[in-house]
């Protein structure tokens, strides 16, 4: 590929989503210019302040606004688009295990850039597609469409950057970025209970990934020490290369920082604390985003100075570390999943536990571990994904965020309780779907790494069991049984609610079955993330 | 500069730095806590300015009057507009003192002070492969920057005050910053740019939340965000 076709398809997916961010942006502009704000907001909400508030909150006092404009859908999945497109241009122009760079190799896609291209634009174009008619379900006015648009393209972007830069400062500022953009679309019904998970979102994310820039500091400390120069000291594939200059002990506390703040971000013990109430107040596509591909974005950067770890310090150190992390992780999902009684949250926690596999199979650290390990972020990302924008219809539908007032889903809405029935049985690690593989990967890998890891994933595979156990019994409750009331007459968000949802159960299905034209890239990944 | 003068002075920013962070602990008044702020952030300009002065690099002494400008001027009037709309309201109910005060921190003041004369020994213990990897005037002043992560940690945990904690998580920075200067005289000019941004963001974002939360909770007291549980 010439060099400024190179340079055009890395910038693409990051400058689209920007652009049409910022178009978004433009739009709430002059909708704010029409509407002047009369008041601020009335003191009327003190008076609710003293009980409970109900689960489905209203927005606040509707002013008399044009109805969002319809022609929305399609914009929103440009960028999506351009995503997957970029990927696949790049996949087909990728050296075998080589990179493409440009702008002076601030931006380079390698294997695993390319496969989480691929993760990024397919888990977006189920999220983007599934706006619409999250709004209509909400009834949201036009200027909070717009909004939403907006901070949901910059949420892409950012994500976007932080997979194509080699830069590990840049890396460090895209995914702290995406903290900053998604804090109001998590806040976004400004009801107390939004605004307290926004604001334990933006403080223990922030603190949790200031963590990771002081390790991110101390790894350039090392690097220049180690006669790297300037430019170079934060380049990701520079840093694998001489990794074995870098001064060990000042490695190991920079390193291990950075597993901990990058860990928070990804769900991880013990910064996790922000992440079932961010994803249970955020817009239900959004908290597909999040879950989907945030957490693995975030663990993406996890890798990346794994690799380097292992380079410098050999694979013990990250290994104890990272295997540590998993199990008490996963120990306080799955516990926390037996007590669940907010779908939202259980959905949540069950991110938790698929992270923690993610972790458990990083620290196994083989070849089949790691390709398990990808296999596993693209299968959890559109099976969750699938799952958290269903969970938006059934709040629409029911009203209510509680497992126990919801009932019958399948009588009362087929479509709706099959595909939510699908993606948790998905997400449990049904076939066909790829989660059963890529479990099974990480499981035949542990067992083969030896005693130490084999009875962490014994202990693994215990805690997923149970965690098994709850999330199927409360899932059957909810969809399973006779329909409480009768049949809506019309479908909420007619077709264009349902076959995102659809297209996203199958790709996560086709991806169990055969890798396909993928399987290259996927190996090719497993191995420039330190397969070894 | 001579060597001796260029160390003295090094040695004698770093120490305003981390006393700042030790008479942030110890106030309550959180007026007093956003002036003792912007002190802080003059150290931290004035080590860049040595340290960009000392290796003769014109680019080090452009960020250093960058983040003169950011962490003196900007980010404390953020704060200050942010308290003041925070006890300005509030005054018809006669809460607007309790607003402007950190009045019940979870840990009492001789505690803090004490604990933070732990996290400085913590730090400097924790930092000493970090010196001996290139032992300098800066680097041997680096546990000064990891100090102020600590109790910029502490203080993020331990206080009730929203505002107080946004302090908290802004120390947490400043300290970073300092151990970016001190071991390797910053990190490179785009990502400090980048970060410097999203921290002003961040900051922003902070600021919009506390006012939403007086909205929905008539107070910017933590204890109350106890909504969200399992």
């Amino acid at each position: 590929m010439q060099a400024t076709m190179t340079a055009a398809v890395l910038a693409a997916p990051v400058a689209v989503p920007g652009a049409v961010a910022g178009a978004h942006a433009l739009v709430l502009a002059r909708l704010r210019r029409r509407i002047p704000r009369v008041l601020p907001r009335p003191a009327a909400v003190l008076v609710g302040a003293a009980g409970p508030e109900p689960d489905q909150a209203a927005e606040p006092a509707p002013t008399p606004e044009p109805p969002p404009a319809p022609g929305a859908p399609w914009w929103g999945l440009a960028s999506p688009a351009v995503v997957l497109g970029c990927g696949a241009l790049l996949a087909a122009a990728l050296p075998r295990g080589g990179a493409l760079d440009a702008f002076g190799g601030l931006l380079r896609a390698d294997a695993p850039t390319v496969w989480m291209l691929f993760v990024v634009g397919a888990v977006a174009l189920v999220a983007c597609a599934s706006l619409p008619s999250y709004g209509a379900g909400e009834r949201l006015s036009a200027r909070a469409t717009a909004m939403l648009h907006t901070l949901v393209q910059a949420f892409l972007a950012a994500m976007c950057l932080a997979v194509v830069t080699a830069n590990l400062g840049v890396l460090w500022v895209a995914v702290e970025a995406t903290t900053i953009v998604t804090a109001f679309l998590v806040g976004h019904r400004r009801t107390r209970r939004s605004v307290e998970a926004a604001w334990k979102y933006v403080v223990i994310c922030s603190a949790g990934i200031a963590l990771a820039f002081l390790g991110t500091v101390l790894v350039y400390y090392a690097a220049r020490q180690a006669g790297i120069d300037e430019a170079d000291a934060l380049d990701w594939p520079t840093l694998v290369a001489r990794a074995g200059a870098l001064d060990p002990s000042v490695t190991r506390l920079g390193v291990s920082l950075v597993i901990l703040g990058f860990g928070a971000k990804a769900g991880l013990v013990p910064l996790h604390a922000w992440l079932p109430d961010a994803h249970s107040q955020a817009p239900a596509p959004v908290s597909a985003l999040m879950s989907g591909v945030l957490l693995s974005v975030a663990f993406l950067a996890v890798l990346r100075y794994d690799t380097i770890a292992d380079a410098a310090l050999g694979h013990g150190w990250t290994r104890l570390l990272l295997t540590g992390i998993a199990l008490l992780t996963l120990a306080l999902a799955t516990g926390l999943l037996l007590a669940q009684r907010d779908y939202k949250r259980m959905l949540a926690y069950s991110s938790m536990e698929h992270m923690s596999l993610i972790a458990l199979g990083t620290a196994i650290g083989t070849p089949l571990a790691l390709a398990a390990v990808l296999l596993h972020i693209a299968g959890h990302g559109l099976a969750k994904s699938v799952a958290f924008c269903a969970s938006g219809h059934v709040l629409h539908l029911t009203g209510t965020t509680l497992i126990g007032r919801v009932r019958g889903l399948l009588a009362r809405l087929p479509w709706l309780g099959g595909v939510l029935g699908l993606a948790v049985l998905a997400l449990l690690g049904f076939p066909p779907f790829s989660l059963f593989a890529s479990e099974l990967g990480i499981v035949r890998a542990g067992f083969a790494a030896g005693a130490g890891m084999g009875w962490a994933t014994a202990g693994a595979l215990l805690l997923v069991l149970a965690a098994f156990a709850a999330l199927a019994a409360r899932t059957a409750r909810m969809v399973l049984g006779p329909s409480p009331v009768p049949a809506p007459a019309t479908v909420q968000g007619g077709a264009g609610a349902v076959w995102p949802l659809v297209l996203g159960l199958v790709a996560c299905a086709a991806l169990g079955l055969a890798t396909g034209p993928l399987t290259d890239l996927l190996h090719d990944a497993a191995a420039a993330i330190g397969g070894h | 500069m001579s060597d001796s003068a260029y160390v003295q002075l090094l040695d004698l920013a770093c120490g305003a730095f981390l006393l700042a962070a030790v008479v942030i602990l110890w106030r309550r008044e959180l007026a007093a806590i956003v002036r003792t702020f912007a002190l802080q952030g003059v150290a931290l300009a004035a080590i860049a300015l040595l340290l960009g002065l000392h290796e003769g690099r014109a680019d080090l002494v452009a960020v250093a009057a960058g983040i003169g400008v950011l962490r003196a001027g900007v980010l404390p009037y953020l704060m200050r507009r942010a308290l003041t709309a925070a006890t300005a309201d509030r005054r018809p109910y006669d809460t607007g003192g309790a607003e402007g005060r950190e009045t019940r921190p979870v840990v009492n003041v001789a505690a803090s002070l004490l604990a933070a004369a732990a996290l400085t020994l913590l730090a400097y213990a924790v930092a000493r492969p970090l010196v001996e990897l290139d032992p300098s005037p800066a680097t041997r002043a680096l546990p000064v920057g990891l100090a102020v992560v600590l109790i910029g940690f502490f203080v993020l945990v331990t206080r009730r005050r929203a505002l107080a904690q946004v302090v908290g998580f802004l120390l947490l920075d400043n300290g970073i910053t300092a151990t970016a200067f001190l071991a390797a005289s910053g990190v490179p000019l785009i990502v400090e740019l980048g970060v410097s941004f999203d921290v002003l963001l961040a900051m922003l974002v902070l600021q919009l939340l506390t006012a939403r939360m007086r909205a929905a909770f008539g107070t910017t007291d933590l204890d109350d965000l106890r909504e969200l549980h399992d």
